[in-house]
């Protein structure tokens, strides 16, 4: 009887000892990783991006100096279009660049220029909008249901647009519909809401050459750099168009078209563009790569500290020439916490462009996954593929190790606060299932294979073109 | 000219002095204020027009929306300078600081990392044109002093030179990107790649009117003074030293003004595709940004553009005057 209660208080030593070397052991590790960061292997960098307002992280990083505060010297150079900048970056022209979550995925599976390219730093959530042209939305406008005060109610579906189109290719007309690259968000977020109002935006057939996405098409979408979308539109070569800000908003202003419905609305809080550069850069630069991250995540926090009130100051410097460019009312417009739809019609949306809130910077392998599930659907993957191809391939191309690492390296640095990273304390990388679509499918990104059935339009588990 | 014969001939009674005064004012001034007046003309007809131009980003830009634009252009410039030397102190104080840290280190300046301006993107520009119209002059004028000597070899080559002296500078620029990006590979490169491939573009394309003027200049020489080398039986190098290339000045000129010319256009096309720093990225670049003051800027890069390539023939000109022994070729 005496033994016991000695063998317990033995067993709670036992437990408190092992407890406490693991707490040390781990504070010895966290303190030892932070000291362990060091000077950056390669000072002097070259960072490619593309006229749009999700830049802002990249041109905040180095207007506010916080390349600088890695030891970083980063030249900053607008690209041509998203093609040029993914060469720049696979050839070494580039040493990183802002690009479409789509670019490296697609670069890892080898759907276009085939490449190892990684992610270590989501750049923002939202941020786009679908646009048509004033003829089309006379047509589309009397197909919404009206608010009370006469305005349409939103979100707009695409049943609104389906008559319209119906009626062109009744016609023997093509309607034709702007987006921005292949495998780019808003290729996927067209493609979605014309497929939630029951319309077809056409399948690629890679296996059989066909790239253009047009299998089957009602809507016949092409591919327009970003900032020519309205003049192109202007000039009647397309109808409407997918596309960042500022140039939904530019339509607003030229009054050449009408922003139907934002990709906030498609779907509530999406992963836009992410920071991208190659595995190899990675793996011979690992302390410029955090480095770099670091400076990506403190400019992140800066756009949307204190509920945004720097946003204006962002405005300012995103309106220089040699960034965004374009007049500051047009960009602020979007970023300041508005949405300008049809002219005058200009509403709230405070989470139009987030950059940091909800985590909005942390690669979730489950974003990663989405696309890959858009991909299939659509069929730029022709084959079929289990859940578990999905999943390595998030993980070989969204690092959230190096995000966290960062993010711990600047908690350690009492830069930032731990309660800035307070949700992503044991992470897993995968978001709960989302719901907030616009045509309330839920997403899981568990289960690719199980969501892509959920779809009536698009290629479901076992479907080949 | 009435002065003139009046002063040669003294029969003849000289002109009342006020009409002297006038034909004096009018022959100094013409070709002064002649131009003037078409400045005036063009810049009251643009106005005109452009205040009529409505596009989406407002009106056409007139005179005076470029004069502003100018100004503002150079403001830019100047307050761009004051970043950079602020760049230069704080590059100087973190390097001061790591090396108290690290002793090993080996401090590195680098230069400034921010915009280019429009001022530098002029500089870039010209570094440019002139570094590929070299290029081009040291291959072309060897290659075409060799056709003009060689019936055989004219005929061998002509063909070749027929058919890529029309290619658009535009058609090369995807090849010359992509095979330099795969050949020019250093880890620390002397030149940009971007450097190397607008100045290959330049120079493909400006190869030509060189090689064919020269050419055509060596063919034509007076035939006496072949026959005087001939006679004098001078060596292959001397003869090309001596004779040919005195003679072919004027041709081998003609050409390298028409070569400068293709270069400067060229030059400005492959910039604004392939992005390449310059005027052509700045035209580019203003257009992509759509802004109320993109248009004036682009008129702006217009006159400057066209302003260059006027300076740049004028220099040609000087050039071929001081080199030339044939004065009257240089008149044109």
């Amino acid at each position: 009887m005496l033994k016991v209660p000695f063998k317990n208080e033995y067993k709670k030593f036992c437990h408190a000892v092992i407890a406490g070397i693991c707490i040390s052991s781990s504070l010895f590790i966290s303190s030892l990783q932070a000291a362990e960061l060091g000077y950056p292997e390669k000072e002097d960098l070259k960072f490619g991006f593309i006229k749009l307002t999700d830049m802002a992280p990249i041109a905040i990083a180095y207007e506010k100096g916080f390349f600088e505060d890695e030891g970083l010297y980063v030249t900053i150079e607008s690209q041509a279009n998203w093609k040029v900048l993914l060469d720049g970056v696979i050839d070494g022209r580039l040493d990183g660049a802002h690009m479409l979550a789509g670019q490296p995925i697609a670069a890892t599976i080898g759907y276009g220029t085939k490449a190892e390219i990684i992610t270590p730093f989501s750049m923002d959530l939202n941020g786009n909008a679908i646009t048509v042209s004033n003829e089309i939305w006379q047509q589309m406008k009397g197909n919404i249901p009206k608010q009370a005060d006469g305005r349409p109610v939103h979100p707009i579906k695409a049943d609104a647009l389906k008559p319209v189109v119906e009626k062109y290719l009744d016609a023997g007309k093509p309607f034709n519909m702007g987006m921005v690259f292949p495998v780019s968000t808003h290729n996927y977020e067209l493609r979605y809401w014309l497929a939630a109002g029951n319309i077809h935006p056409g399948f690629y057939a890679p296996h059989k050459g066909d790239t253009s996405g047009k299998i089957d098409a009602q809507v016949l979408l092409s591919v327009t750099p970003p900032p020519q979308m309205p003049a192109t539109m202007e000039a009647g070569t397309i109808y409407g168009y997918c596309v960042g800000e500022p140039w939904n908003q530019q339509a607003v202003f030229k009054g050449i078209g009408v922003p139907v419905v934002t990709d906030y609305e498609i779907w509530k809080n999406n992963p836009e563009k992410v920071f991208g550069i190659t595995k190899a850069f990675a793996e011979k630069y690992p302390n410029t790569t955090i480095r770099l991250t670091r400076a990506l995540i403190r400019a992140a926090k800066w756009l949307d500290d204190n509920n945004n009130a720097n946003r204006p100051e962002a405005v300012k410097i995103l309106s220089q020439s040699n960034y965004v460019g374009a007049d500051y009312a047009v960009i602020a417009n979007s970023m300041t916490g508005t949405f300008e739809y049809e002219k005058g019609d200009k509403r709230a949306l405070p989470d139009f462009n987030v950059f940091f809130r909800n985590n909005a910077t942390y690669p979730y392998y489950s974003d990663a996954i989405w696309y890959l599930t858009q991909m299939r659907r659509w069929g730029q993957i022709s084959d079929d593929k289990p859940d578990s191809w999905y999943k390595d391939i998030a993980v070989k191309v969204y690092r959230p190790d190096i995000y966290m690492a960062a993010a711990q390296s600047l908690v350690d640095d009492k830069i930032l606060l731990k309660s800035d990273f307070a949700d992503l304390v044991d992470e897993d990388g995968y978001r709960a299932p989302q719901k907030h679509f616009i045509d309330n499918i839920v997403y899981d990104g568990t289960q690719p294979n199980n969501y892509i059935n959920k779809f009536d339009i698009g290629l479901k588990a076992g479907d080949k073109l | 000219m009435t002065a003139l014969i009046s002063k040669k001939i003294p029969g003849i009674e000289p002109m009342s002095k006020p009409k002297m005064i006038m034909t004096f004012i009018s022959d100094k001034t013409q070709p002064l204020l002649l131009p003037l007046v078409g400045i005036l003309c063009f810049m009251l007809l643009w106005s005109l027009t452009a205040s009529n131009i409505k596009t989406s980003l407002g009106t056409f830009p007139g005179p005076s929306a470029v004069a502003t634009q100018v100004v503002n252009l150079v403001n830019e410039h100047n307050a761009e300078r004051e970043k950079e030397d602020a760049f230069y102190i704080r590059q100087d104080e973190r390097n001061k600081a790591r090396m108290a840290k690290d002793p090993t280190y080996q401090p590195k300046v680098r230069s400034y990392t921010g915009k280019e301006t429009f001022l530098d993107q002029i500089v870039t520009s010209l570094v440019t044109v002139i570094s590929g119209f070299l290029v081009a002059a040291v291959i072309a004028i060897p290659l075409g002093i060799a056709i003009g000597l060689s019936k055989n070899l004219n005929t061998a080559i002509n063909p070749i030179i027929q058919i890529f002296k029309p290619v658009s500078p535009l058609a090369w620029l995807p090849l010359v990107t992509i095979v330099v990006s795969a050949v020019y590979i250093s880890p620390e490169p002397m030149f940009a790649k971007s450097f190397i491939t607008s100045l290959i573009t330049v120079t493909l394309c400006s190869l030509w009117p060189m090689v064919i003027n020269t050419s055509f200049g060596v063919a034509s020489i007076n035939q006496d003074w072949v026959n005087v080398s001939k006679v004098l039986s001078l060596p292959k190098l001397v003869h090309i030293q001596k004779i040919v290339i005195p003679a072919s000045i004027p041709a081998i000129f003609t050409g390298m003004r028409m070569s400068l010319g293709v270069a400067w256009m060229v030059l400005i096309a492959a910039e604004m595709l392939a992005q390449n720093p310059g005027l052509g990225k700045f035209v580019w670049d203003e257009f992509q940004n759509g802004s109320s003051q993109s248009l004036s800027r682009i008129m702006t890069a217009v006159f400057v553009i066209g302003l260059i390539g006027y300076l740049l023939d004028l220099a040609m000109l000087q050039l071929q005057r001081r080199l030339s022994w044939d004065k009257s070729s240089a008149q044109r």
